[in-house]
């Protein structure tokens, strides 16, 4: 047990003399979270369309106004002729564009019809789709208001509600994927880089030959970053509740409970993929090149589970990450207890137990 | 120049000689060319629907119908109390709630006026906001499917009405996946470009060749293109790989320039190595370069506008993504890939990139020094 | 052969890192086909001093001249003319024998022809026949010392500087070691040697002591012998080693 503390301290002196690499790893979590809290999102804002009015009527006026006003688009003025709509287009000047037909007010109001085209940018599919929905519904509002007076018969009033979101905060859902994603890459990364520092520099071989079992020197390089990441959740959180302004609705012990056991799974994964190899490069490979894309893609972070092809959507069972991010949504956001959210807890056990397992046997076998 | 034949020739030995980290190279961009773009995705298509049915009537049973066979909605489960719902959306089995209060048809035709609610799982806002949008349409046309039943026609039309048509522009079948494929590909070669030459430099400090080498008469320059060289042809075979992925899996072709685009992401990547070779010099250990590296990857892969619009970034966000190398990358391959972009159209991102590209390498040249 | 040629020159050389002072106000000369021996217990400065002697540091104050050539101003020069072994072995593990001659040798300019010549000529003398394809990090650390020396005179430079080059080899390799550095100066490259080994002293024509950043002492082992009437260069080091401030 003494000894135990020995290499802990050591492996502690290691990293609080290592500034810089300290700097990153308490510093880099709580700049991901302030760029991801507040700089991702899907949310539109100021993006920038173009108007071609073949009207330039008092109702087109109105809508055009209404367009402005809104923060979602900015009206690049700029632009007023079809063939620089065509060219902006190309150039990315612009991502959506508005054109109303000829003599708008008076088809509208003589007729009670008239036409609006929505021109979007489809490189993005889903910003296109959104583009014109917000659009839409500015055009649907000014519809609306057109109608007010006559009042239509058996109409359906329909309530809205957002239930633990009200006011749709982009924060609610990517801090929690932002936990997840963090603390897997920088705990796995870690571990593995530490471990296959000392294999690397032929020192593992010393401490191997120390009194020391194995596991437990394993354990000592692996503790100190342990105690780390929990500093870094601490940083996350508190951030995550002071400025980011999301509350923690459920237990706090809770949270804290099933961040400490995703924690035990990164670290453990750190090990395996230490296991795996001798070289530094490899390790930090594997575990940015290799891990990264698939985290961020895979665990429900960026793009929703449900969707995907049936073969991903089994592949991303075995992402850490997605179970992780479900819990913590439950527990912060939805105010879940324990009954809610063991079936995970027991998935992320599981993982743990089974990466240690493989992590034993390739060391036995090695030596 | 006979020193830099002399040490390209060592570089490129050392690399073939390490083949595990060679197959890494390039089977892992490959394999995760294949399989991450399939799962990237925005249409909201399976929302899990939770109904609470208090009126049991033809009305709602219809309603419920049009929700289920809209493709939009999937049915979790029909109870009758709002609480029962709400355990369903906590146990994340469902994202949607359609509450349909008991007097719901007889209010309709008697009373002219009806009351509905729905309730979103809003930690997503922007699926709730897709969702509540998608079940807006439904009731409007549920609405008016009653109007027609119980009104005559020529009524109807009397409001005004404006029509919209939708055009999607350069990707008219919304396949999302000529979105995705070119940024998961420009991730991808900056990551195996950016994490070779950051380490690279940074072992040989750790294992001392680097002072045998600077002790002999190597110039500087010699020395960082020494490093560049060999990586920068590493990073094109991985993006030519990429291509031939892109082409023959998801049958992505530019529709622009085939050969601009190589250039382009030459020169990107004549500025990514540099970047790597210009952090590298700050970092003492491979494990510090590693940090390092992770630090700024993170970075720009998330601000890269892959997973979302940089349009959509407050202004200090907008700005970091101005010197933001990869943006400009995925930007150009998407434009070169579904807009046929042409050289004039690319101008500024070249010169952009140009400028990064002597930046980053000058400042790797000025901070490498032999004498300390 | 010794000549009267002066091939290093130092004027109070010195290096500061901050308030510490590792090097301080250093002079003495090296002749041209001399093996000098730079001694002095770890800590003491040897290193730090070599490494402004061979360019990769840069003096805090002092003048020194290798092989004619300024430090401060013709560091590039200096390192056309010079060779070094460093304390840490720094050849390149997962390179081959023959591939890290190559590199050595091409870098200092070579041609492809005296590569050949000179390499095969190398790899006899070591009898590394079976090796020369063969990963330099596969061979025992004797070897790679006497691999990392040869590669450091293959271009024959005016001088070469050997960093503590014995430590850790059994007896017969430093014999053999020993026996290259005499052969060495025999063909005039002067030999710049730092080493904490002793009994090595007595194979130099002159040494230095360096103790605390200083030089205490300047001569030859047999003048240093008579002068502190010692037995032996370890009584004599002991002797001006003992006041040290400074030591692991």
């Amino acid at each position: 047990m003494k000894q135990l503390l020995t290499f802990i301290k050591k492996e502690f002196r290691h990293i609080l003399r290592d500034t810089r690499s300290l700097l990153v790893l308490l510093g880099l979590p709580i700049v991901q979270l302030l760029i991801f809290g507040f700089a991702i999102t899907n949310e539109v804002r100021n993006t920038s369309i173009a108007i071609l009015d073949n009207s330039k009527d008092e109702v087109t006026q109105n809508i055009i106004t209404k367009i402005e006003s809104s923060q979602y688009f900015d009206i690049d003025r700029t632009i007023s002729t079809s063939d620089q709509i065509e060219k902006a287009f190309k150039t990315g000047k612009i991502k959506v564009a508005i054109v109303f037909q000829q003599n708008f007010q008076e088809e509208l109001l003589h007729l009670n019809k008239a036409q609006v085209q929505i021109l979007a940018d489809a490189t993005d599919p889903n910003q296109a789709t959104t583009l014109t929905n917000y659009l839409s519904s500015i055009l649907m509002d000014y519809q609306t208001e057109l109608n007010q007076q006559n009042k239509l018969p058996f109409t359906i009033n329909t309530e809205m509600r957002m239930l633990y979101n009200p006011q749709l905060k982009g924060a609610y859902t990517s801090v929690p994927g932002v936990m997840g994603m963090i603390l897997l890459l920088i705990s796995t990364m870690m571990t593995s880089i530490a471990i296959v520092k000392e294999k690397e520099f032929g020192t593992m071989e010393i401490l191997l030959v120390s009194p020391m079992k194995p596991w437990l020197v394993v354990l000592s390089k692996v503790i100190p970053y342990f105690i780390i990441s929990m500093i870094n959740v601490a940083s996350i959180l508190i951030l995550s509740v002071l400025v980011l302004e999301l509350p923690i609705q459920g237990s706090l012990l809770l949270l804290i409970g099933i961040t400490t056991l995703y924690l035990l799974c990164a670290l453990s994964l750190g090990i395996l993929i230490s296991t795996v190899t001798n070289s530094q490069l490899a390790a930090m490979l594997i575990s940015l090149l290799g891990l990264m894309l698939p985290v961020v893609m895979l665990s429900g972070y960026a793009f929703p589970i449900a969707n995907m092809p049936t073969v991903l959507q089994i592949i991303s069972n075995i992402v850490p990450a997605k179970w992780y991010i479900i819990m913590v949504k439950g527990v912060m956001i939805k105010g879940v207890g324990i009954a809610g959210i063991w079936k995970e807890s027991l998935v992320i056990l599981g993982m743990t137990f089974f990466f240690l397992l493989v992590s034993v046997k390739r060391f036995k076998v090695r030596l | 120049m006979r020193i830099l034949y002399f040490l390209l020739r060592k570089e490129f030995l050392q690399i073939f000689r390490n083949k595990l980290i060679l197959r890494m190279i390039f089977i892992m961009p490959v394999l995760q060319l294949i399989i991450l773009p399939n799962a990237a995705n925005y249409e909201v298509k399976n929302i899990t629907l939770s109904v609470v049915d208090h009126d049991h009537s033809e009305y709602s049973k219809k309603l419920i119908n049009k929700f289920t066979s809209s493709g939009y909605f999937k049915l979790a489960n029909i109870s009758d109390s709002y609480e029962k719902a709400l355990e369903i959306v906590e146990k994340d089995v469902a994202d949607l709630i359609v509450e349909i209060p008991s007097g719901f048809e007889r209010d309709l035709i008697r009373e002219n006026e009806t009351k509905l609610m729905i309730a979103a799982n809003a930690i997503s806002g922007q699926t709730a906001g897709l969702a509540v949008s998608y079940s807006n349409s439904i009731v409007r046309e549920f609405n008016n499917e009653v109007r027609v039943e119980w009104i005559q026609l020529p009524r109807i039309n009397q409001q005004p009405t404006i029509e919209i048509t939708n055009s999607n522009w350069f990707n008219p079948r919304m396949n999302y996946k000529y979105f995705i494929v070119p940024g998961v590909l420009a991730l991808l070669v900056t990551l195996v470009g950016y994490i070779l030459t950051s380490l690279n430099i940074v072992k040989e400090k750790e294992s001392g060749t680097i002072e045998q080498l600077n002790v002999t008469p190597i110039k500087k320059y010699q020395f960082i293109l020494g490093k560049l060289i060999p990586f920068w042809i590493l990073g094109l075979v991985v993006l030519s790989l990429g291509f031939l992925v892109s082409f023959i899996i998801y049958g992505i072709f530019p529709e622009g320039s085939f050969l601009l685009g190589y250039l382009f992401a030459a020169i990107y990547l004549i500025a990514i190595l540099g970047f790597g070779l210009f952090t590298s010099t700050f970092a003492e250990t491979q494990q510090q370069a590693m940090f390092i590296a992770y630090f700024f990857m993170m970075i720009f892969v998330l601000l890269g506008g892959l997973f979302a619009p940089i349009e959509n970034m407050p202004d200090w966000a907008r700005y970091l993504t101005y010197i933001n190398p990869v943006s400009y990358l995925i930007e150009v391959m998407r434009m070169l890939v579904l807009k046929g972009s042409g050289f004039w159209d690319l101008l500024n991102h070249f010169i952009v990139v140009i400028v990064f590209a002597v930046v980053f390498n000058g400042l790797a040249i000025l901070n490498y020094k032999k004498t300390t | 052969m010794i000549s009267n040629e002066i091939v290093i020159k130092t004027d109070k050389l010195t290096k500061r890192f901050g308030d510490f002072i590792a090097v301080s106000e250093i002079s003495f000369e090296v002749y041209k086909g001399e093996i000098f021996g730079f001694l002095g217990a770890n800590g003491a400065g040897k290193t730090t001093a070599m490494k402004m002697l061979i360019g990769i540091s840069k003096p805090s104050s002092g003048k020194a001249q290798i092989a004619g050539y300024d430090v401060y101003k013709q560091t590039e020069l200096v390192k056309k003319n010079i060779g070094y072994m460093s304390q840490k072995f720094s050849l390149y593990e997962d390179l081959t024998v023959k591939e890290n001659i190559q590199l050595f040798g091409g870098i200092y300019g070579l041609s492809d022809s005296e590569l050949e010549s000179k390499g095969n000529q190398l790899i006899t003398k070591l009898n590394l026949q079976n090796e020369a394809d063969k990963l330099v990090g596969s061979l025992p650390l004797g070897w790679k010392q006497k691999l990392s020396f040869s590669i450091a005179i293959l271009h024959s430079p005016k001088i070469v500087f050997l960093d503590e080059p014995t430590g850790g080899v059994d007896p017969i390799t430093r014999r053999q070691f020993w026996d290259m550095i005499y052969e060495a100066s025999d063909n005039g490259i002067t030999v710049f040697v730092t080493t904490h080994y002793m009994d090595e002293a007595e194979y130099c024509r002159r040494v230095s002591i360096m103790v605390d950043g200083v030089i205490k002492a300047l001569d030859s082992p047999k003048n240093l012998k008579e002068q502190y009437k010692a037995e032996s260069m370890e009584e004599v080091f002991l002797m001006l080693a003992r006041k040290a401030q400074r030591g692991e």
